[in-house]
């Protein structure tokens, strides 16, 4: 008689746990680079530095963004020629 | 500084596929990989005929980025989005999460062979030493590394195709609108005339742009 409560005990929780709703939702994680370090455009000699106005000096990230900055306004024809 | 970002007038440009031509040169892309190029609507369409260019567009959350299975994209502290041709495997999910279908893959070989992902770098090279001659070969030249823009940008006759810090070509474009009074449309009106106050609405369709 034990027994078979067990038994049937074992079969009604399989039965439960079918009944189950478990998470199927994959959790996607970020990945991460793997490859090798990039160094900074601004880490580099000056080659275009003196065009359009910029002084830009090997790792000085401010001075290399002004000179990028100054090259942008470049293609902007209304100020570039207008003025 | 911003994000790197690449605007194209569909107002100005004019299909002379220059921008094509430049970065093609530039980088000595090999045959059959097309880094950008133009795109052209109702062509042929008089008065409704319009042109962009498209390359990678340096997404801020980059589905490229997401789906590779080896992680061998990177962002830069400008917003570039770059990638590491030893890891590349040349699968192609990338290709496939694209919306722009920026990333190419040589065919070089027979039976529909397929090598490492090459996309456009905005002019900015990879993780090679800069300026070396192996970052040449593997991503094209590095020209922010040289204090300049992309070729494409700095090449286009019309200039049509505005490259840079986000910010700054989004200016130039919203001056160029204000004063020609159209083509705000196209890229929104966050872009054609500022961020405005928070919580403005756009004007109503139909309403003068």
């Amino acid at each position: 008689m034990r027994r078979v409560t067990l038994g049937a005990a074992v079969i009604a929780a399989l039965f439960v746990a079918g009944c189950g709703e478990s998470d199927q939702v994959v959790v996607y994680k970020q990945g991460k680079y793997q490859g090798k370090p990039d160094a900074q455009p601004w880490d580099n000699a000056p080659l275009a530095a003196g065009q359009l106005g910029g002084k830009w000096t090997k790792g000085d990230r401010t001075s290399w963004e002004e000179q990028i900055k100054n090259r942008q306004l470049g293609q902007h024809e209304h100020r570039r020629i207008y003025q | 500084m911003a994000r790197m970002k690449f605007l194209c007038d569909a107002e100005r440009c004019i299909e002379c596929n220059g921008c094509v031509t430049a970065c093609k040169n530039e980088n000595e892309v090999p045959w059959g990989v097309n880094r950008r190029r133009v795109v052209t609507i109702n062509d042929g369409v008089i008065g409704a005929e319009k042109s962009i260019s498209v390359a990678c567009m340096h997404c801020s959350d980059a589905p490229c980025m997401a789906v590779c299975p080896v992680d061998c994209f990177y962002r830069t502290d400008d917003g570039v989005v770059l990638h590491d041709k030893d890891l590349c495997i040349g699968c192609g999910y990338c290709f496939y999460a694209c919306p722009f279908g920026a990333p190419q893959f040589p065919q070089a070989g027979a039976f529909g062979l397929r090598g490492k992902m090459d996309k456009c770098t905005f002019c900015a090279g990879g993780p090679e030493a800069d300026r070396s001659e192996a970052e040449f070969k593997k991503y094209g030249r590095n020209r922010l590394a040289e204090g300049k823009l992309p070729a494409c940008a700095e090449m286009c006759s019309t200039k049509a195709l505005l490259g840079g810090d986000g910010d700054v070509i989004a200016d130039i474009y919203r001056e160029r609108v204000l004063r020609r009074g159209k083509g705000s449309e196209v890229w929104g009106w966050g872009t054609a005339y500022g961020p405005g106050k928070p919580g403005a609405q756009p004007p109503a369709p139909g309403a003068k742009s």
